[in-house]
């Protein structure tokens, strides 16, 4: 692992942002929500208070099972909500009530591709990661291109460069997603199932250049995923959600019992130690 | 990669003012009393040189008091209808949006009508009667463009073609109240006001009304320029544009103003104008990107060269009778737009 100077040194115009050392970095402090339809009425959805923190360099994955409420929560992390009670502290900054051009010289999201209205090549769409960090009227400068020269290298991405956002395959187009939000030069990565709709190769492929970036960079990596092996494999940390309720928080190792997972899940599996340490999840056909 | 740079913008922007210039000199030349170039040049100088009472002509004067006002009318009409347009396209996230399409400019007609229709029961200062049109027509076009926005979400989301179906429906509601103001109303130049309806560039303008008129384009062009880097990001997606520092209310918010400033005053001084904010955006997609940075100010150009070639065309092709320029624009607009909606439902 490069330390992290050496990382550093090849990313220009830091920015103002200051990038702590081993100190808690995001802290969920006591969060909840509830969406309604409607304010007079019964909420329709709870999320009931969460709390957990993130160091720089961790990666921590939300789990659950569908309507568990694992976006409402990154929503919250990343300020895209006002919580009803509690706050997410980012380096001791409130994120909801950043400036949105704060927020997002911060906080960089990954979230599920909305389809583009007009063609861009992929430089294009990584050269707005730099938005947050531009006056309005400025046109992008040699720091911008090389900022995302180097966020496209950082993913493996060089050689999609100049390709058609809509004419590269799904797993190329994660990974210039990803691209522009390293441009971001966030202390906060955040991805909304970032897995899905990728082959396995991809999803693996994917999570292993999470796990050098965190590492590399000092993200805190925060990611919603279905995906229990890989985040069994990639999480340093695992939020554990059902129905809204925060049930675990902790390591994978101490997270993933299998009564607990058969519970969660509604599905029969079994869950082994793997010879890194980290546990393992089968799934049992229903007989 | 190659990002756009402050050179580019200008050099298109340089080689479009060209175009228009050309243009310009033709469509002074064109027309139902021939004029020769010599003339043409030596008439403009003089004006230039503030001569104006040395004009070597009487066609002279035909070209300086009427093609030349006329001109610069379609020059501020187009280019606003153009920014419009584009303005609407990334609001809406649709690219078949425009004022005409989306029954803002009928919206915006119905407005500047009941505004001539209240100005004379109102004693009102002259400078607010000069005012007072355009006003009406922007109101008219911003109340059009909430309720079509309105219309057209489907599960809180903007759905494209039930947007563009509530404003063609919105379109064709807005005229026939129109069609009844106008026939009640008794007085009026029926005809006149028809004509006006499709599209019409002949009617002469008062001076305070041209004033009004280039102001008000200078200023809202500016204020959506403010926003071309949050636009792009917006056509993304609201969401993500939110997650990349877009302050995403107060863009919508300038943006919807401006848009509606510009399709008032357009309509209000040259009627409904179609398809317009149409084409020219996508023509200039075409040519130099789809970056509002370029798009905006490109287009602008693209939709002045555009309306004035069509208004030469309206004033040339039956001489000395007219067509209006809105039957112009719709003769080459439906068609492409037709064939637009066409490849992009497959």
């Amino acid at each position: 692992m490069s330390s992290p100077a050496q990382s550093w040194s090849a990313w220009p115009n830091l920015g103002d942002a200051p990038r702590a050392g081993s100190d808690v970095r995001l802290s969920v402090e006591q969060v909840s929500y509830a969406y309604s339809a409607n304010p007079s009425q019964a909420p329709l959805f709870t999320l009931e208070a969460n709390s957990f923190q993130s160091r720089p360099g961790e990666i921590v994955a939300i789990l659950g099972p569908n309507a568990s409420g694992k976006s409402t929560l990154l929503k919250l992390i990343a300020g895209a909500l006002a919580p009803l009670s509690g706050r997410v502290l980012l380096d001791g900054f409130v994120t909801h009530t950043l400036a949105p051009r704060a927020r997002a010289q911060r906080i960089a999201m990954v979230q599920q591709e909305t389809p583009l209205l007009f063609p861009a090549r992929a430089w294009e769409f990584v050269l707005q990661g730099r938005h947050p960090y531009g006056r309005s009227l400025r046109f992008e400068n040699e720091d911008d291109v090389l900022i995302a020269r180097n966020a496209l290298a950082q993913v493996g991405a060089d050689h999609l460069s100049d390709r058609w956002m809509n004419e590269i395959s799904g797993g190329e187009r994660q990974r210039v997603v990803l691209a522009r939000a390293l441009c971001q030069q966030p202390l906060l990565l955040l991805l909304d199932e970032p897995t899905l709709h990728l082959d396995i190769g991809a999803q693996v492929d994917l999570l292993a250049t999470l796990r050098r970036l965190a590492a590399e960079n000092r993200y805190t990596v925060v990611v919603v995923t279905h995906e229990l092996n890989l985040a069994a494999e990639y999480a340093d940390q695992v939020v554990l959600l059902q129905k809204g309720k925060s049930l675990r928080v902790g390591s994978p190792a101490s997270v993933y019992q299998r009564d607990l997972l058969e519970e969660v899940f509604h599905a029969r599996l079994t869950v082994e130690q793997g010879s890194n340490g980290r546990p393992r999840v089968n799934l049992l056909p229903t007989s | 990669m190659r990002p756009i740079t402050l050179q580019r913008l200008l050099l298109q922007c340089g080689i479009l003012a060209l175009v228009l210039f050309a243009v310009v000199v033709v469509a002074l030349k064109l027309g139902a009393v021939p004029v020769s170039l010599y003339g043409l040049g030596r008439d403009l100088l003089s004006v230039l040189l503030r001569q104006t009472s040395q004009l070597s002509s009487d066609y002279g004067m035909i070209v300086i008091e009427i093609r030349l006002p006329r001109i610069l009318l379609a020059i501020v009409v187009g280019a606003s209808l153009s920014v419009a347009g584009t303005s609407f396209q990334a609001l809406l996230r649709n690219p078949l949006a425009d004022p005409y399409v989306l029954g803002v400019s009928m919206g915006a007609a119905l407005g500047a009508i009941l505004a001539l229709i209240a100005e004379p029961h109102l004693a009102l200062p002259a400078w607010l009667a000069a005012l007072f049109t355009p006003l009406g027509a922007f109101l008219g076009a911003a109340a059009t463009i909430a309720a079509v926005y309105l219309l057209g979400r489907r599960e809180g989301q903007i759905d494209s073609a039930t947007l563009l179906l509530a404003g063609i429906i919105s379109s064709s509601f807005l005229s026939a109240i129109i069609m009844f103001l106008l026939t009640t109303l008794t007085g009026r130049d029926f005809r006149g006001m028809a004509f006006w309806l499709m599209g019409d560039l002949s009617s002469s303008l008062q001076s305070s009304l041209r004033w009004v008129l280039v102001i008000g384009f200078l200023v809202a062009t500016g204020a959506i320029y403010t926003t071309a880097a949050d636009l792009n990001l917006l056509l993304a997606g609201e969401k993500e544009a939110m997650h990349l520092g877009v302050d995403v209310r107060r863009v919508r918010l300038v943006v919807y103003i401006a848009a509606s400033i510009l399709t008032g005053l357009a309509v209000s001084v040259s009627g409904a104008i179609g398809y317009v904010g149409l084409l020219v955006p996508h023509v200039m997609r075409l040519l130099f990107g789809s970056d509002h940075r370029i798009l905006l100010p490109t287009a602008a150009f693209g939709g002045a060269i555009a309306v004035v070639i069509a208004d030469t065309l309206a004033r040339t092709v039956v001489a000395p009778s007219e067509l209006p320029v809105g039957a112009m624009t719709a003769l080459v607009g439906a068609p492409l737009f037709i064939y637009l909606l066409r490849r992009r439902m497959a």
